[in-house]
């Protein structure tokens, strides 16, 4: 026991896990600090007996009145209030007071905190923002924080909370903020000099004050916060203590597995620690030292403001146990990828060249009827995704989010038609990362082409176009996110490369190629004359655009490929 | 949720509680060691059968989690599972008279032992081959995301099924009693899951993995449910519904987020397919105690003579748990 106090006293706020509390209080008492410990009045009598009796060798270390403290409510103002009271007044020697929990845990050692603050002896370390500022907004509350009155505790009285709030909004009450005082909000860790806690705790309007608090919601972030605006010389606004709050209002939580961040963060307290975590409880305080480094808690910061936007955002794309987005604005797929209808019809080996010249993975018909085409003819896929289709029918929304989310990093590019399964179409035109692109009534190239019994070609035909009817009344819905493109087969094949280029520079926006190797057309002689008779066996082909028998748009279907005049400009 | 279907519900759990007591009698102890449960403790319950050369591992790998007592239902072992369970002083052992099929395979016995036992637990109810992995479970203890959840105001976690496989034929490698089962089925399928939302229990339907690829590719409606909700901070009045795939009250099947963000989630590596799983669906076929007349071991059993390799080239290799949660299978939700 040694007999002069240090210049650093404490406030120690306790409620579970006293053995931990005991520790760390036995550790600054150790180093010549007073420490002055508030155990609330919930904790059971023995618990409270047993904590006193383990730390009664230590002349440095007291106890407090017991108050019972809720979440959010006065009590816990008041409890430090009177601790902070009895700290200043039996220790004449502090010249600081740093208020701390029963779950902090001092990561560098005293002597280079009180070199800290003596190199700071007349400034106060509170955050404290004004409410504009901050966005805390615990229960949808900011500012009503203080002009609502709050008699009831948010854990344990949400109904008549939250009646309570209602009933004022609906009545239009509010309470008028005391002349003088600017509400501020911050962490409830703070680091205060004796000058501005005993302005704080003996101004002649203090009762004043406290009656006003009393009714504030989550008083301990904002008592001192708001009080030392009026008293202190020199504030700056952050805590010592490295503390964050996650996405729910709940402080983060460090376990042995952040030993190395909290090392590197040079900060001087953290909280709040699990009281399980052995090795944190072992490494720390670190021996010392008497470096005056500044602490850096940003990589922390980092850490934690990931796990927010995991919680709060999560992986676009992802579709999974515990992230199921539905309803309006839901992602379906994780990236963007292209879909075309038509393009395999009229070109030779499209597939194979589209690969070629933007390098991303091509399949066939992925919603065939009879099995899912993957690129090369795989049986199986990247994630595993099986070429079964009845296993992709079964559920066809998880297949392309799969798909998509399985291949992030490849860009995935697959045919379509109305002879597949129509199912993923609602889904395609309300995808934002679809680029859907359609040549329409280039079902009929393949039919002119196979020949055979034309009583059937034209029953085909019929059905073919009526599905593509369907599917572009819903590509040119409204709701549609899709990136949608339509030519009819005659205006595309009048000028191909032009929209071909716009589809590959949207692939690869930043290669900016012109093309260079143009994919075939497949012969179209006689597919004029077809057309023509499809309509006179009754079956008008609208969706083709024109193809007039020796007019100028015949001149596609006589010329020979090869020789096309488009090729590279 | 409408009046009509929250009574309908209501009476569902009812019914399933009732059955529980009424099957009451079917479960006598052999070692009741109860009475040593802390209130703090986390406990594991689980129905077995004949499972003696995969129940050091088993323990070993759950002791080493944390948990603090284990309640076992012995469904008529006869390979000395019974008397080996009696030697450990962390294990309660019931012996179940009766069929697995009659007590809801094997639900009604467990929901007995819930009731009786669980409440104010933190409990896990997985099967003798399912192995829970969490975020952090390398370095923090069970008792560390169920304080965690707690604090979160989480009742359950979402732990799907994740089915792992050897490469090559499953008779290859055998396993040896205490050997880490995934040091010989070591591979996943990464993203072949489909998931939908159940309007009746609010929970998600999940399907997939090896065994909708191979064995139910053309009926896959049929194939296992792979959602699952194996830990729940028990309270009396809790039941499983469906295997450990859902609970009533259908609140505690909310372990997802459905406005964008993610929800903490874990995975229960299932080491299903080893040495001995073609012999045990061959004799659970002809035993007819499984779901929808073991139809599942059935279709294993015509599988597995086919397709000898649930291995494709497409096949993921197991590391840890980040693995899986880089690839979207589990979730660490806002725990850092």
């Amino acid at each position: 026991m040694s007999g002069a106090e240090g210049p650093l006293g404490f406030v120690m706020l306790c409620h579970t896990a006293l053995h931990r509390a005991a520790g760390v209080a036995r550790h600054w008492a150790g180093q010549g600090c007073p420490v002055v410990i508030h155990v609330d009045r919930r904790v059971p009598a023995a618990e409270f007996a047993a904590m006193r009796d383990g730390l009664a060798d230590l002349g440095h270390v007291r106890f407090a009145r017991r108050y019972r403290c809720d979440w959010g409510m006065w009590n816990l103002v008041a409890a430090t209030q009177t601790a902070a009271e009895q700290l200043l007044a039996g220790f004449p020697g502090v010249r600081h007071v740093f208020l701390a929990s029963g779950a902090c845990l001092p990561l560098r050692p005293v002597a280079e905190l009180q070199a800290y603050l003596a190199a700071h002896p007349d400034t106060d370390f509170i955050e404290s923002v004004t409410t504009e500022e901050v966005g805390w907004t615990v229960g949808g509350l900011s500012m009503e924080r203080f002009t609502l009155r709050f008699p009831f505790a948010w854990r344990r009285q949400r109904r008549l909370f939250d009646a309570h709030v209602a009933l004022q909004r609906a009545l239009g009450l509010r309470r008028r903020i005391p002349e003088g005082l600017v509400p501020h909000l911050g962490s409830q860790w703070w680091c205060l000099t004796r000058t501005t806690l005993e302005a704080i705790l003996q101004a002649p309007d203090r009762a004043a004050h406290d009656r006003w608090f009393r009714r504030v919601w989550i008083p301990d972030e904002s008592y001192f916060q708001t009080l030392v605006r009026r008293v202190s010389r020199r504030v700056e606004s952050r805590s010592l203590t490295l503390s964050r709050f996650d996405s729910q209002g709940r402080p983060h939580v460090f376990y042995d597995d952040h030993l190395d961040l909290l090392r590197r963060s040079d900060c001087f307290v953290a909280r709040k620690i699990w009281p399980h975590a052995e090795a944190l409880y072992r490494a720390f305080p670190v021996a010392g030292g008497d470096a005056l480094r500044e602490p850096d808690p940003s990589r922390i910061h980092r850490l934690f403001a990931k796990a927010a936007e995991r919680r709060m955002k999560g992986r676009p794309g992802l579709h999974m146990q515990s992230r199921f987005p539905t309803g309006e604005g839901a992602d379906l797929t994780a990236a963007p990828y292209s879909v075309f209808q038509g393009f395999a019809e009229v070109f030779e080996d499209f597939e194979g060249w589209l690969s070629r010249i933007t390098g991303t993975r091509v399949h066939g018909h992925l919603f065939a009827p009879d099995r899912v085409d993957f690129a090369d003819g795989a049986r199986v896929f990247d994630g595993a995704l099986s070429d079964s289709a009845a296993l992709r029918d079964y559920n066809p929304r998880s297949f392309l989010t799969n798909l998509i989310w399985a291949t992030r990093g490849e860009r995935q590019c697959f045919q379509l038609g109305p002879g597949d399964v129509q199912a993923v179409m609602p889904l395609l035109a309300g995808d934002g990362n679809a680029q859907v692109s359609v040549v329409t009534g280039a079902w009929a190239v393949p039919l002119f082409r196979a020949g055979g019994d034309f009583a059937e070609v034209r029953r085909m035909a019929a059905r073919l176009q009526q599905i593509e009817s369907a599917q572009l009344a819903l590509l040119r819905g409204p709701g549609v996110r899709a990136r949608v493109r339509i030519w009819t087969l005659s205006e595309f094949l009048a000028n191909p490369m032009e929209p071909l280029q716009a589809i590959i520079d949207e692939i690869s926006p930043r290669s900016a190629r012109r093309l260079t190797e143009a994919p075939r057309l497949v012969a179209l002689e006689g597919f004029a004359a077809f057309l023509q008779e499809l309509r006179n066996q009754g079956m008008q082909p609208v969706l083709t655009g024109d193809f007039p028998v020796g007019g100028p748009g015949a001149a596609a279907q006589d010329a020979p490929p090869r020789e096309r005049p488009y090729l590279v400009t | 949720m409408s009046v009509p279907g929250a009574l309908r519900l209501r009476w569902r759990r009812a019914r399933l509680h009732l059955r529980a007591w009424a099957k009451r009698q079917a479960l006598r102890a052999v070692a009741d060691r109860t009475a040593a449960i802390a209130p703090d403790d986390i406990l594991l319950m689980s129905v077995l059968r004949n499972e003696r050369v995969r129940l050091p591992y088993f323990l070993q790998y759950y002791r080493a989690l944390g948990v603090g007592h284990f309640l076992m239902v012995d469904n008529g072992s006869d390979d000395g599972s019974g008397e080996f369970l009696l030697a450990q002083p962390d294990v309660s052992l019931w012996r179940a008279a009766g069929g697995y099929r009659e007590a809801r395979f094997g639900m009604d016995w467990i929901t007995h032992l819930q009731n009786r036992h669980a409440d104010g637990h933190w409990t896990l109810t997985v099967d003798l081959d399912e192995f829970l992995i969490y975020p952090f479970c390398e370095t923090r203890p069970l008792r560390a995301l169920t304080d965690w959840l707690e604090g979160a105001g989480l009742r359950a976690l979402s732990a799907m099924i994740l089915d792992l496989y050897p490469r090559g034929a499953l008779e290859a490698q055998a396993y040896a009693e205490g050997q880490d089962p995934f040091a010989i089925a070591g591979w996943f399928d990464a993203a072949n899951y489909s998931v939908r939302r159940s309007a009746d229990l609010g929970n998600l339907w999940i399907q997939g993995g090896p065994r909708a690829r191979l064995f139910f590719a053309d009926m896959p409606e049929r194939a296992p449910a792979l959602n699952k909700v194996p830990l729940v901070k028990w309270r009396r009045g809790y039941v499983y519904a469906s295997s450990t795939h859902m609970l009533l009250p259908r609140g505690l099947n909310q372990t997802y987020e459905r406005a964008g963000g993610e929800q903490i989630s874990g995975c229960l590596l299932h080491a299903k397919f080893l040495d001995g799983f073609p012999a045990r669906a061959a004799e659970e076929v002809r035993r007819r105690q499984h779901y929808a007349d073991g139809h599942e071991y059935r279709a294993y059993a015509q599988g597995m003579q086919a397709q000898r390799d649930l291995w494709c080239r497409w096949s993921e290799r197991y590391v840890n748990w980040r693995q899986l949660e880089m690839l979207g299978l589990m979730s660490k939700g806002n725990w850092a």
